[in-house]
């Protein structure tokens, strides 16, 4: 009995688009990317508006985290909701930061940047959104390593044809 | 549970054909699991094997990829070429430990 480990048999792709840069935001397409490459599935991200924030060299590292608008927030475990008027309060966003990033380190998961240079390592194909760049006033020389090119909306339509796409 | 005969031993696996008994592994039965699934162990499959192996001891869970990169000290990149498309499925397999849990 050998398991079926399906080396050659998948033509599976999947590419994810991330738009957004908030902390909390910005880790479902890098876990699920992380994860398809595990698989041995083709995997491109495609780093759009404030997601190009993931790849900005001078950024990643410092993506913030508030719950201003999220009126599920509710400290970890508990069955509480945070009052809204409380994100707005100086200094709250970098305590709430500071939290779910210690949270994200409990789980032994990476930070955005390492996260980025694993997937980079496993053969993800990492890709920067031109219209995004230009608005921003960023060149390839902004971006950390891995990202291959910059490239317009037609671009990414036909990288990812037949794929799945996942917008996050 | 099932049994499988694998290097002239007899070895519990479960459904999918990966060892449960870590006990019932050795080098031997190693070099013929990889030899399955198409994969000649050089030095340095066996030091990633060797790390899955302790890690899995000392910790009492299979290590993910990370973790074999981060603490084993083979990079990701190596993992990819040496257990090509799924790195961590195949490590675990041949070194006779479960598949990782980690979504990481």
């Amino acid at each position: 009995m050998i398991p079926n480990f399906d080396d050659d048999d998948t033509d599976r792709k999947i590419c994810f688009i991330a738009s957004k840069g908030t902390l909390d935001m910005v880790y479902p397409s890098l876990i699920m990317a992380n994860a398809a490459l595990g698989e041995g599935i083709e995997t491109h991200i495609f780093f759009t508006f404030w997601g190009m924030d993931i790849i900005t060299k001078e950024l990643s590292e410092d993506l913030q985290f508030t719950w201003m608008g999220n009126t599920a927030m509710h400290p970890p475990g508990k069955k509480m909701h945070m009052p809204q008027g409380m994100a707005g309060l100086p200094g709250m966003t970098k305590v709430a930061t500071k939290m779910m990033k210690k949270q994200i380190a409990d789980l032994d998961v990476p930070e955005v940047p390492e996260m980025v240079q694993m997937i980079a390592d496993a053969g993800g194909q990492l890709w920067a959104c031109k219209m995004s760049a230009d608005m921003m006033g960023l060149e390839m020389d902004d971006f950390v390593e891995g990202v291959q090119d910059i490239i317009s909306a037609t671009d990414f339509i036909e990288l990812s044809e037949g794929a799945q796409v996942i917008f996050t | 549970m099932a049994t499988a005969t694998i290097a002239g031993a007899d070895v519990t696996v479960d459904e999918e054909g990966f060892m449960t008994e870590f006990s019932e592994w050795s080098e031997d039965i190693g070099s013929a699991l990889a030899g399955q699934i198409g994969i000649d162990l050089s030095d340095a499959h066996w030091k990633v094997l060797n790390f899955v192996r302790e890690d899995f001891q000392a910790q009492g869970e299979t290590p993910t990829l990370r973790r074999v990169s981060k603490v084993g000290g083979v990079p990701t990149k190596e993992l990819f070429q040496l257990f090509p498309k799924k790195p961590a499925k195949k490590m675990s397999y041949i070194a006779g430990v479960p598949k990782p849990h980690g979504c990481v």
